[in-house]
């Protein structure tokens, strides 16, 4: 895994926004609502909770579907992602002993249950983050989140991450084919070689931070980023933040899976 | 109109770590002219430039665009009348998409939204970048974005025009249309590049910059054949002109 190689994935994700699709297409702040209300109703279940948090996976699969999203890309992120939830989750089998359930004759503890919860929920919102940024063109959701009223010094942070990011990344790779280059496979100096690297990236991000600003003073900025375009907000918006609304209620109040596993046991 | 003036007179201007930049410099260019900067690097070009929006203050001398000297206070003022073209288009397109960076000076003077829209349309047309319009910079060529970045400064229909190595990082064909549009322009332009072919084609005078003064002020023609002093400063006679020797 090479830092052009990383740095090719992360224009993929941004490629794949552009595209036309039904989701595509959506009005950004549908989007941005329904994924955050979705976030929302999957971290706010109790801690014990699995069997309920299953259907949400519905939610991805039909993005997936109807947005035509290579599902490998993102699973690969989630995957690459996920040490965090684990080392969150990991040590809960060793704090919590009391046994939940017997499953096949084995005895599971809440911390086994707790833990495969947690790593559930990393899953869908993760997931589901990922899929709204691949699904949404990032200077939409910055002009969604700014229709929401976020503060508009999150907005202009936002942008210029956005903006300046690949030219950050770019200005990397190239020093680092550099150093690649003239180290004939001995990996530069080390952490040495590194640091200085850093520092040079460090010391060149402020100029190219002033000259920005520059360029910003020259044509008349005072302090506030206006930026905004017109967008619709259309009938299939509604329809899909309504339908979005009464299914995570829905999923949240009953747990569909949870009731068909009873009748189930009932059967046999 | 005859007020597009630059005039420089006597402006001299240290960095803070004491490098003496500009060590009396005097100008003074008309309405509508073209007039070329050059000098080797670190002979005070940027520097130069730099004063022409207010960005550094002359530390003494006075720079006046039109009828106004440049000081703090005018230097907002001054802003709307000079458009500068920087030499790094990365740091000229910091919006999301071109057509908001386009927008970005418009909406800053409180532009209505709907006369914004039709000017960016305009600019871009004028750059023949207009299909461009929705995309975000990092997706652009070269010249597209040296396209596009002068299209964000001629979009507020600024008096004049400052331009820093315009052709820089362009290919020949890129930088041949950048030529001609920058013929096409009526602005009062001052345009520093180290391309003299450039200059030749484009300006009619030409001033050459020697450790913060000026060493020589006059028509191309008179300057950029002189081969002893291109040679002084670092340079040497324009490659169109080298064939015909």
């Amino acid at each position: 895994m090479t830092f052009d190689q990383e740095y090719f994935n992360l224009g993929r994700l941004d490629a794949l926004s552009y595209r036309h699709t039904l989701i595509h297409n959506l009005d950004a702040r549908t989007k941005v609502i329904a994924t955050f209300a979705f976030i929302v109703t999957v971290v706010s279940f109790p801690k014990y909770e699995i069997s309920a948090l299953l259907p949400f996976f519905l939610f991805p699969v039909l993005v997936f579907s109807l947005g035509d999203i290579p599902v490998w890309l993102i699973i690969k992120k989630v995957l690459f992602l996920s040490p965090f939830a684990f080392f969150i989750g990991i040590f809960n089998p060793l704090l919590d002993h009391h046994i939940m359930c017997t499953l096949f004759g084995i005895p599971v503890s809440g911390g086994f249950v707790s833990f495969f919860s947690i790593m559930l929920r990393f899953f869908l919102t993760i997931g589901a983050a990922l899929l709204l940024i691949s699904t949404t063109s990032f200077p939409g959701i910055c002009h969604a989140l700014q229709k929401l009223s976020v503060p508009a010094l999150f907005i202009s942070q936002l942008l210029f991450l956005y903006r300046y990011i690949f030219v950050l990344m770019e200005e990397a790779m190239r020093m680092v084919r550099a150093r690649d280059m003239r180290s004939f496979g001995a990996r530069g100096l080390g952490m040495q070689v590194f640091a200085g690297i850093i520092g040079t990236l460090f010391l060149r991000t402020m100029e190219r931070a002033e000259r920005i600003y520059q360029a910003m003073l020259s044509r008349g900025f005072a302090g506030t980023i206006h930026y905004g375009r017109p967008s619709r907000f259309g009938i299939s918006d509604c329809l899909v933040v309504t339908l979005t609304g009464v299914l995570l209620y829905f999923f949240r109040c009953y747990d569909i899976v949870g009731t068909m596993g009873i009748q189930a046991e009932r059967l046999f | 109109m005859s007020h597009h003036i630059v005039e420089f007179e006597n402006v001299c201007f240290s960095y803070p770590d004491g490098t003496e930049a500009l060590k009396g410099i005097s100008f003074r260019v008309l309405h509508g002219e073209a007039v070329g900067i050059v000098g080797a690097n670190g002979s005070g070009k940027s520097t130069l430039l730099m004063q022409m929006n207010g960005y550094i203050l002359p530390a003494s001398g006075s720079v006046t665009i039109g009828a106004l000297q440049l000081m703090k206070k005018t230097r907002m003022e001054i802003r709307k009348k000079v458009g500068v073209v920087f030499q790094n288009p990365d740091d000229q397109l910091f919006m999301p998409t071109v057509y908001d960076d386009v927008a970005f000076g418009l909406l800053n003077l409180g532009m209505h939204a709907g006369l914004v829209q039709e000017r960016v349309l305009k600019a871009l047309q004028t750059v023949g970048c207009a299909e461009l319009r929705d995309k975000p910079p990092h997706h652009l060529s070269g010249g597209q974005k040296r396209a596009v970045a002068i299209a964000t400064v001629t979009a507020m229909e600024p008096d004049i025009l400052v331009m820093d190595e315009p052709s820089s990082n362009l290919d020949p064909k890129a930088r041949r249309s950048l030529i001609g549009l920058l013929k096409s322009f009526e602005h009062t332009r001052l345009i520093a590049a180290h391309d003299l072919d450039l200059i030749l084609e484009v300006c009619r005078r030409c001033l050459v910059i020697k450790d913060g003064l000026i060493v020589a002020d006059g028509p191309c023609e008179g300057i950029l054949t002189n081969k002893r002093l291109l040679e002084e400063n670092n340079l040497e006679l324009p490659l169109s002109l080298q064939r015909c020797t």
